[in-house]
């Protein structure tokens, strides 16, 4: 039962990656990608009728957690309190830079909230890489399960790590450069014209950034914590993972070439759900390793709700995801194919 | 007062009264726009397809601070009361995933549509797109309700060994009798504001003589709405939560009522300011028997005063509560009253003539939505010492491992986010208040952009 909870709040939390992962990019690239007024509203009509049921994925996912696992919740959220009420403001600043844009036909006004979406994208994506490498690299829970980070006090992983040190600045930096190319991907996909061949050499650019970082990563996780193996040892069948990994990637870049778009961005999807998916497979059943004495960890087993909630919550998870996904598949198909000039939307 | 306790009391509850002055526009607005919708659709009069494309617009705005101001709170319960949050997931966590997974999801599906879609979906297609955005709304509001009606109201758990919570049946905390009454009379409230705001911006168009035709449709369309859920908010609904509160929570009722000492007839304070050292009124006025009355339905039944329960179980703030109380309740009087008589007037045909009733109405706007915070206040400030009634205390549920300084940090980082939000959504209301639904006519084939832009 705790298992299955896993499994569907790991598998929400890359819904959110690789979906609300796309508009993030592309706003990270939108200062330098997109140049004039209306290249920048395309990139911003592109993205306009679905970042928000995008970032639905991760309140959905948080209230999921909150449920299944009430003190994995409560510890972290606790714990990691600054970066977090960080990324709130952050998405906050995102939201309005979006949708308050459109609102004044006026340079000042558009380019204060262009920078505003762009930079609030950029640096969400640093918090949200720095938090994966955060729940990897383990955080210094206590007797009592709660621990406290602050930013970068301490910037040697050790026992008592900062949130910033320079293993989750590297995985800072790898989610940035993944997350963008997924962005350019996507931008790729919906646009023509001087965007598409902007975002076109963004592509070109970052892959290879994005191929060494994979590896350098890697490297770096066993190095910091080289129990993430031991699932890979007992359970050969998750060697398929890096496997999909690296498919992803030559896939990006194969289908980049050819033109095929869309195959280009589903590779980008399939490379962020494996890399993803190899965490949570490297960390079962811990939810979140101590830094310190490994016994203190919280797992599936310690921090689950009771066994009645557990029960209770699959019935309507199941029905409310099965109506959910039907909406996004009646949305996207609404708003399929380039975005025009003049098509509404956030322009 | 832990100092620690203290700003993660002040953190949420200023988060969350910032937030519910979007949401309850939101909820209130959105039944509106399908009226306007549904007329226009029927009578196929374009003044009522243009007055909903320029509520459309408002909307809008308001609904991305909504959002953006509603997804702190959600992370809130981790952030800041991190061990009530263990101690209740399994349970409260319920309708708040369930608010994500059922309406969110709907909410930002069909928003999307609802603000893009008008052209795509036809005139039927963009109706139902506007039905749906209402019902998410309401949805999500029941949901939150339901989570805090089970902390005034808790049922349907059961307690595990290491002290927390597991729900015991679906639809037991769903179905919660708090639940139920609470919500009716937190939508009426809604309605209430949505009313007000429809209605006072008519009256400001009127007394303007500008946009007149729009006028009329919003002062009509808000006073109807309004004289019904100003009514229904009195009655059946807070009657129902007021009978609910001195059942399961005597304290609460005599603290919001300042009752030092349980007596037989007990009187019904209209102003005074309670003096918890002296356990007395001062300068009251007072209605004899009113609440013995209005509680049991006869005139000399015994209400239980504060000196039937022990010191610790006391309200912590009894003049903050029987404040906010006093004035949720006075508005709301107020509001049956202007709504009355706007309503009457309407019938009789001159209410767009009376001037003086068109400035009151305008210049209610604001107090609807001071009555619906009070309203929280009362309930929340009312629940302590208890962060779960009977079960489990507000000392008990904090971040412990989030010193004050850190707290205090991002509390005054709210603030000025807030602050800043503040004066964009007041500009461009402002701006949009400035164009007038007119405005919309003459671009009424131009679409939509998602926050009211024209593309
Ligand atoms: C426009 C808003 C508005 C108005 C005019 C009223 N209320 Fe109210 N009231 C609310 C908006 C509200 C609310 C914001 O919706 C609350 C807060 C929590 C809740 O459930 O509803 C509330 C709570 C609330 C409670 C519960 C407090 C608790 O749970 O501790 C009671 C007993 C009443 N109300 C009673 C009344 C009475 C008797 C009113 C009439 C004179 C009245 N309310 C007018
Ligand atoms: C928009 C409506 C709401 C308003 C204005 C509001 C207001 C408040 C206020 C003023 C407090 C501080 C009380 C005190 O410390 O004396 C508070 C506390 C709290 N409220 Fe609410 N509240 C609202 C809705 C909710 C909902 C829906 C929930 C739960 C799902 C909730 C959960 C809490 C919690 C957990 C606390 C902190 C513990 C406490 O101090 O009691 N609130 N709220
Ligand atoms: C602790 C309390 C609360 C939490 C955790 C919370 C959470 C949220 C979140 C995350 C959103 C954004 C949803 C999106 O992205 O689409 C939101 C919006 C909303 N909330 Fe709250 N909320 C709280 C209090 C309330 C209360 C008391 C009500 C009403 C009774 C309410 C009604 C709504 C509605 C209707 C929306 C839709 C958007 C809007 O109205 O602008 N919320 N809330």
């Amino acid at each position: 039962m705790e298992t299955i909870w896993f499994a569907l709040v790991a598998l929400m939390l890359t819904a959110y990656v690789v979906l609300d992962g796309f508009d993030l990019g592309a706003g990270a690239l939108h200062l330098i990608a997109a140049r004039t007024d209306e290249e920048r509203r395309k990139l911003l009509q592109s993205i306009g009728p679905v970042w928000d049921g995008n970032e639905v994925w991760l309140l959905a996912a948080g209230g999921t957690l909150f449920y299944a696992f009430p003190l994995l919740y409560a510890s972290s959220f606790s714990g990691f309190y600054l970066p977090l009420c960080i990324v709130l403001w952050l998405l906050v600043f995102r939201a309005i830079g979006i949708e308050f844009r459109a609102h004044l036909d006026n340079p000042v006004w558009r380019d204060f909230f262009d920078v505003l979406f762009s930079l609030a994208s950029l640096l969400l994506l640093v918090l949200f890489g720095a938090a994966l490498g955060n729940v990897i690299r383990g955080v210094p829970l206590g007797q009592d399960h709660y621990f406290f980070v602050p930013l970068w006090t301490d910037f040697l992983p050790g026992a008592q790590p900062g949130a910033l040190d320079w293993y989750t600045v590297l995985c800072a930096v790898m989610t940035v450069a993944a997350v963008s190319l997924h962005g350019a991907l996507y931008i790729i996909l919906k646009t023509a014209g001087a965007l598409n061949a902007r975002m076109r050499t963004v592509v070109k650019v970052l892959w290879p950034a994005v191929g060494v970082g994979t590896v350098a990563s890697l490297v770096a996780t066993v190095a910091v914590r080289p129990r993430v193996l031991d699932n890979y040892f007992t359970a050969p069948a998750g060697w398929i993972i890096p496997a999909l990994v690296a498919a992803g990637l030559l896939g990006v870049f194969h289908f980049t070439r050819k033109g095929q778009e869309r195959n280009a961005f589903l590779s980008s999807c399939l490379y962020l759900t494996a890399m993803l998916g190899g965490a949570a497979f490297g960390l079962y059943p811990v939810l979140l390793p101590a830094s310190g004495d490994p016994a203190l960890s919280l797992t599936i087993h310690n921090a689950a709700a009771g066994v009645s909630s557990l029960r209770i919550g699959l019935i309507w998870w199941s029905i409310g995801m099965a109506i959910a996904i039907g909406y996004f598949v009646l949305v996207y198909s609404m708003f399929r194919g380039k975005v025009e000039q003049h098509d509404g939307g956030h322009g | 007062m832990d100092d620690a306790l203290f700003i993660h009391r002040i953190h949420f509850a200023f988060t969350v009264t910032y937030h519910y002055i979007f949401p309850q526009l939101t909820m209130g607005l959105a039944p509106l726009i399908v009226v306007l919708k549904t007329l226009g659709l029927r009578t196929n009069q374009p003044v009522y397809d243009d007055a909903a494309r320029f509520w459309t617009r408002i909307f809008g705005i308001n609904f991305v601070v909504g959002v953006v101001t509603g997804i702190p709170m959600e992370f809130q319960f981790g952030t800041n009361w991190a061990r009530f949050s263990q101690i209740t997931g399994g349970v409260i966590a319920q309708p708040l995933a369930m608010e994500g997974v059922f309406s969110f999801f709907l909410e930002s599906a069909f928003l999307g549509l609802f603000l893009f879609g008008e052209k795509r979906l036809g005139r039927k297609g963009h109706w139902w797109a506007a039905f749906m955005v209402f019902v998410g709304s309401w949805l999500s509001g029941f949901f939150i309700v339901a989570a805090d009606a089970w902390m005034q109201h808790p049922v349907a758990y059961n307690r595990l060994a290491d002290g927390s919570f597991e729900v015991t049946s679906f639809w037991g905390v769903l179905m919660n009798p708090w639940a139920l009454i609470q919500y009716a009379h937190t939508m009426c409230g809604a309605l209430i504001t949505g009313a007000f705001a429809m209605a006072a911006l008519g009256a400001f168009y009127l007394l303007n003589n500008r946009d007149v035709e729009y006028a009329r449709v919003f002062v009509r369309i808000g006073v109807i709405a309004g004289v019904v859920a100003s009514a229904m908010q009195i009655f059946p609904t807070g009657d129902l939560h007021g009978k609910l509160m001195a059942k399961h929570q005597p304290a609460t009722t005599a603290g919001m009522e300042a009752l030092f000492h349980t007596q037989q007839g007990a009187p019904m304070v209209i102003l005074g300011q309670p003096d918890v050292e002296k356990q007395r009124i001062d300068n009251p006025l007072v209605v004899n028997s009113l609440l013995s009355f209005l509680i049991y339905g006869t005139t000399r039944a015994e209400v239980e005063g504060l000196d039937k329960v022990p010191k610790e179980n006391w309200p912590t703030n009894i003049p903050l509560l029987y404040f906010a109380y006093h004035v949720m309740a006075g508005l709301g009087t107020l509001f049956v009253g202007v709504m009355a008589i706007s309503a009457f007037l309407l019938w009789r045909g001159s209410l767009f003539r009376t001037r003086w009733l068109l400035w009151a109405l305008m210049l209610s706007a604001p107090f609807p939505f001071i009555a619906n915070m009070a309203g929280w206040i009362t309930a929340e400030v009312g629940r302590q010492p208890w962060l779960v009634y009977g079960l489990l205390r507000t000392t008990e549920g904090f971040s412990a491992n989030v010193s004050a300084a850190n707290g205090l940090f991002t509390l005054l980082g709210f603030m000025g986010l807030y602050g800043m939000l503040t004066l964009f959504y007041l500009f461009l209301l402002q701006r949009e208040i400035g164009h007038g639904p007119g405005a919309s006519a003459q671009v009424g084939a131009a679409p939509l952009t998602v926050s009211g832009g024209r593309g």
